[in-house]
């Protein structure tokens, strides 16, 4: 059994075949399920204090604390950005609690000494925990809450030099490599949410490709936000070294809360000399419900550096999640003949909001960036794209295509697109097309007459719709991301 | 087969059809003929399963079921084919994805087991041999950037693919040429058989020299004006349809 036929059978509950089911199910979130695991919490808000126990919990060096309240005290002078198309309550950062850690204290060092507790959510989620060493080559660094718990693969792939670890791992083992590149593609002044994700991060994953090498796995990590109030902030660092090639999957599933809580991740990538990066996203926090209550906010800042010659940084991200997304995974094209892509699907639903792009810079010569832009808005949500394409003096013969389309499945929800341009090299070739289409009764119609269900045709529709950003993930990542779509849309149209 | 009994049907507040009788016994082949804007398309989606319009009726049995109360996915699973008059493009959907996707549907209704790829795979191969058409049919997206004649064939091949008891074929000869005519026919006379029946929409006779009908039937204002044997398409080739109209008009007077 092949590990995405695992998975689908995990995601697959019995009896969704039955209408009635279905029907009590709709809209309800699948994975709203909650863990009861000892949660070892420091009281909410924040302060330097709160900043010192973090990092004296994770025995940090000293280095890493300066930068920690560095961060801290630049977040005190910035205000919370409102030019997003988004809108929602005043979030109160006081009553947040900036560290969560399960009772499991001792880091495993097999699945034996994990909690079997936790291995259960995971099998819940469908991240066959006891049968992955067997299963064809993912790594999985399981983020619960603030603390990884467990990793695999290991073995393998330190053979070949590659650090694939938690963050907090990576501070004890490799500060030397910390040091280099944290904050060196998003620094901690970079925005808010940024700022303050570097103030108080907890976790995350960290890999280093050396020279040369091409991992041979794709590499994994599950995030899950589970204690009650407790913000997610993970910081993920990647650094493919000068020839190197990693390809990396970020999935996450979030359980049923009524509060809001807000996740305020930062993903930095660093590709050197003719290395390259793929980053997949299938992005699933808990969306709220029907009226918009609970859900997760999820302001993140994902950049990539394409630092060498003829380096090359792919993004895909497919967004069903979140009751908020903000979000713009970003190329800054430094290297001569580098190469940025960004491929993202949002999908919108009852009272979701999303605004999600990218930035492009373009600073070396001759370097080209893609963007592939498919927004689906349904019910009342709002979905807009916003991005930017700069072409510096520098970036002679720089291009760019961008490829931006809305569907929307009812008369009340909204597409917006900001595209910003920026052209400071006259020999460059920047192209924008933009549609926007509406699903069609004529078109379900002829589909149902196939014999599909209502829900079918209006899946196979989106899948149409949403192909050219698929095919740019890796085969399991497509299958549930399908998945996602469908559950996300069911009871959208008819 | 199909009993259609004093069937009524408007848009809004217009009517197009008023009062349509029809009985289809399997193994039958019907045509349906008329000049524009005589309600065949409005019969044919009707019969499908089309949402939006008004539909009244004393009765509509389909395999001693009440069509009229069945959903259009239902009706296509209890085997009602309707090849469109204006195929629908669907974006990015491969035609073998939409083929395997139908015909595992109508299976599962059949209560038989969905096909693996490779099964599916020969299935759709004999089908395509047999309308003399390109395996690249198959990986191309529904019907986007077809020619009329290719989303024609394409609607053939559905049908051929899922194997429908009742066939309506909405103006599936119109923009055909006389070979492309020729395979589209031995497709549907390959399907005909004593426990299907066809039901042929048009307004050529042209296409019932290769699929013979049993039965012809005049649509004129929204009613059946006239039956006959397939003499009445032939004589309605030499003739137009004026001869038939008025005398229908006459008719209808109390
Ligand atoms: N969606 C619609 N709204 C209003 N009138 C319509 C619509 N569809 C068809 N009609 C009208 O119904 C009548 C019958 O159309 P149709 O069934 O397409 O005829 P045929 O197929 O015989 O050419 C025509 O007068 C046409 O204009
Ligand atoms: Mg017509």
């Amino acid at each position: 059994m092949s590990n995405t036929e695992v998975r689908h059978a995990e995601l697959h509950e019995p009896g969704l075949g039955n209408p009635e089911l279905r029907k009590r199910i709709d809209d309800e979130y699948r994975w709203g399920f909650v863990t009861e695991i000892e949660q070892e919490i420091v009281p909410k808000g924040l302060n330097e204090d709160v900043i010192r126990l973090i990092s004296a919990k994770k025995a940090e060096p000293a280095f890493m604390l300066d930068w920690r309240l560095q961060a801290y005290r630049h977040w005190l002078t910035l205000r919370e950005p409102t030019w997003a198309s988004v809108h929602h309550a005043p979030i109160d950062y006081q009553a947040i609690h900036y560290y969560a850690a399960p009772k499991t204290r001792t880091q495993p060092k097999d699945l034996s000494e994990v909690d079997p507790e936790l291995l259960r959510t995971y099998e819940k989620l469908g991240i066959p925990l006891q049968e992955r060493e067997a299963l064809a080559g993912v790594a999985v660094d399981a983020v619960f809450d603030s603390v990884s718990v467990a990793t695999t693969f290991k073995d393998k792939l330190e053979s070949l030099g590659i650090i694939f670890c938690s963050f907090s791992e990576a501070v004890q083992k490799h500060p030397e490599l910390v040091r280099q590149y944290l904050g060196s593609v998003v620094p901690y002044t970079d925005n808010y949410f940024a700022t303050l994700n570097s103030a108080v991060f907890t976790d995350g994953s960290f890999v280093y490709v050396p020279k040369g090498v091409r991992c041979p796995m794709e590499l994994s990590t599950y995030f899950r936000i589970n204690a009650k109030n407790s913000g997610q902030f993970e910081r993920t660092l990647i650094i493919a070294d000068e020839g190197a090639t990693v390809s990396y999957l970020e999935g996450c599933t979030a359980p049923m809360r009524d509060e809001n809580q807000l996740h305020a991740a930062v993903v930095e990538l660093v590709a050197l000399k003719d290395a390259r990066i793929k980053y997949s996203t299938v992005q699933n926090w808990y969306p709220g419900d029907r009226e918009g209550r609970g859900g997760i906010y999820n302001f993140v800042t994902k950049r990539g550096d394409c630092r060498g010659d003829r380096s090359h940084i792919s993004w895909t991200q497919v967004e069903t999640g979140s009751a908020i997304t903000w979000k713009y995974p970003s190329c800054i094209l430094r290297g001569d003949d580098s190469v940025g892509e960004f491929y993202s699907i949002a999908l919108t639903n009852h009272r979701q909001q999303a605004d999600t792009g990218t930035k492009m810079i373009h600073i070396g010569r001759n370097s080209r960036s893609t963007i592939v832009s498919k927004g689906i808005s349904a019910g009342f949500g709002s979905n807009a794209y916003r991005g930017l394409v700069k072409v510096l003096p520098t970036a002679a013969n720089a291009r760019n295509h961008t490829q931006c389309d809305s569907l929307l499945m009812s008369d009340h929800c909204a597409a917006h697109t900001f595209p910003y341009i920026e052209v400071k090299n006259a020999s460059a070739t920047v192209e924008h097309e933009a549609t926007t289409s509406k699903i069609g009764d004529d078109q379900l119609f002829y589909l149902r007459s196939r014999g599909l269900s209502a829900e079918d045709a209006v899946n196979l529709i989106v899948n149409g719709f949403c192909k050219e950003v698929f095919k740019e993930l890796p085969m399991e990542f497509a299958v549930e991301a399908q998945k996602l779509l469908a559950v996300s849309l069911e009871g959208a149209v008819g | 087969m199909l009993e259609i009994r004093n069937l009524h049907v408007s848009i809004g507040d217009k009517p197009i059809l008023a009062g349509i009788n029809l009985t289809v016994r399997a193994g039958e082949v019907h045509a349906i003929m008329g000049p524009n804007g005589s309600g065949k398309s409005t019969l044919a989606q009707v019969l499908a399963g089309r949402e939006g319009y008004t539909v009244t009726a004393d009765s509509v049995r389909y395999l001693e079921q009440d069509l009229l109360a069945m959903a259009a996915e239902q009706r296509a699973r209890a085997g009602v084919f309707l090849a469109f008059q204006y195929p629908l493009e669907i974006p990015g959907v491969a035609n073998v994805q939409l083929l395997r996707t139908a015909l595992n549907s109508v299976r599962l209704q059949r209560g038989e087991p969905e096909l693996d790829a490779m099964d599916f795979l020969d299935t759709v191969k004999s089908k395509l041999a047999l309308l003399g058409m390109d395996e690249s049919f198959l990986y191309r997206a529904v019907n986007e950037g077809f020619s009329g004649g290719e989303k024609k064939r394409n609607e053939i091949l559905q049908m051929a693919v899922l194997e429908p008891r009742l066939a309506i074929l909405d103006e599936t000869d119109s923009g055909l040429d006389i070979d492309a005519l020729k395979t589209v026919a031995s497709g549907v006379n390959a399907l005909k058989s004593p426990q299907r029946a066809i039901i042929l929409v048009t307004h050529y006779q042209r296409l019932l020299n290769y699929i013979v009908p049993d039965h012809v039937h005049v649509l004129a204002g929204g009613r059946i004006v006239r039956s006959g044997d397939a003499s009445l398409a032939l004589e309605l080739e030499n003739r137009g349809y004026g001869w038939v109209i008025p005398e229908a008009q006459e008719e209808a007077r109390p």
